[in-house]
């Protein structure tokens, strides 16, 4: 495998991370494949101007993390997520290989995730379970274990360096509505929203550690404080558990909707599964 | 044998006699230092890898023992001076005695 790494305007610029960002698309590469990591902001995202990839906000050491596909540390969870996709399981006898050949063929999917599937949110979990319980005839994984972020993040990777682009008319709109109700409504003992450090206060220091504009277009991520690959809705929790609020469940309605909302908001960003974090 | 052992190794595909490379090496193994306690309150015996090796056509170029402190996913990045063609051969020792092994071909021209 050759692995360039060029890195175009954004190494500078990135350093100083933050508001001060200059405007524009930033750009990297990771083997070959072109991401942007900085986009101007979508219509319905009233309050920003341009948004940008967690990448941007991260230091230097750790961004490099994520240009080379070897120092990745993700990809030793892509690799267990080949395993288990060539892996058999359940009572049908079979792997996901053996409908879906190639993971290839899933190149996209990610991008235009989630969606909405007869009047529910669908996400990457979902797919995989109902494959697993539907056609496979074993048991689902939990939405945040190791197998599905794994697999996951093997799907989300054939589509890196495509353009996040969901769909928020229609069936969607509801849902897209609730999840913004839910990115701007206070909660918890510290009485925050969403919005109050990802809209309001990103670039800023929070305690260490350096707000980003909280987008979704890197998950699943890994993550140095934990050491393994993450879910979304697993980050959710996290963040609803740092304002000590009482959090949703995994899967649950609320952080369906508010997933969908986020990935509208990461519009025109690149996918960047699997990204590197702290 | 603990689980989900997978090394990755990565060696250029050729290069000029004499050449000194870079090779990257990293294996996914949870490195249970021995100190952690589990919900219970007992000790988690210690599980980790000891001792890494590298060879390139039978000669040692790495030898490193590996202590507890040790995190997650050990990763080794070394240098090597090629000679010739040949094939680097890496391993890895388990406390519990299982020995992971990867090689990787390289064509010094």
């Amino acid at each position: 495998m050759k692995i360039t790494m060029t890195l175009l305007a954004a190494s500078a610029l990135a350093l100083s991370a933050g508001a001060s960002l200059a405007d524009g698309h930033e750009r990297i590469e990771i083997d070959g494949v072109e991401l942007i990591l900085a986009a101007p902001a979508p219509d319905y995202v009233e309050h920003l101007d341009k948004v940008m990839s967690g990448w941007l906000f991260r230091s230097a050491e750790t961004q490099a993390l994520e240009l080379d596909d070897f120092d990745n540390p993700a990809f030793v969870f892509i690799d267990k997520g080949i395993d288990l996709f060539n892996e058999v399981d359940g009572s049908e006898g079979k792997s996901c290989a053996s409908c879906h050949e190639d993971v290839a063929e899933f190149a996209g999917l990610r991008a235009s995730m989630p969606r909405v599937v007869d009047g529910k949110v669908q996400t990457m979990e979902d797919i995989v379970n109902d494959m697993r319980v539907n056609y496979m005839g074993a048991e689902p994984w939990k939405w945040s274990g190791g197998e599905m972020t794994s697999v996951v993040g093997l799907i989300s990777l054939q589509s890196r360096g495509m353009p996040v682009d969901v769909k928020i008319d229609g069936d969607a709109a509801p849902f897209w509505e609730r999840g913004k109700e839910l990115y701007y409504t206070r909660v918890g003992q510290l009485d925050m929203a969403c919005a109050n450090c990802h809209e309001d206060n990103f670039g800023k220091m929070i305690r260490a550690d350096r707000l980003s504009q909280g987008q979704i277009n890197g998950f699943p991520t890994y993550r140095l404080k934990n050491a393994k690959l993450n879910s979304i809705h697993g980050r959710f929790k996290g963040c609803m558990k740092n304002i000590r609020a009482k959090p949703f469940k995994e899967g649950s309605e609320e952080f369906r909707a508010l997933e969908l909302y986020l990935a509208s908001r990461g519009a025109g960003l690149s996918v960047e599964s699997p990204s590197v974090r702290n | 044998m603990a689980k989900g052992v997978k090394p990755r190794v990565k060696v250029p595909k050729t290069a000029a006699a004499g050449d000194v490379i870079t090779i990257k090496t990293l294996i996914s193994h949870k490195m249970e230092s021995g100190n952690r306690k589990d919900s219970d309150g007992n000790k988690i015996p210690r599980s980790i890898i000891n001792r890494f090796t590298c060879d390139f056509n039978g000669e040692n170029v790495i030898d490193i023992t590996m202590e507890p402190a040790i995190s997650t996913n050990p990763f080794f990045e070394f240098k090597a001076k090629v000679p010739e063609s040949g094939e680097f051969k890496f391993t890895w020792y388990d406390d519990d005695g299982s020995v992971y092994e990867a090689s990787k071909e390289i064509a010094v021209s």
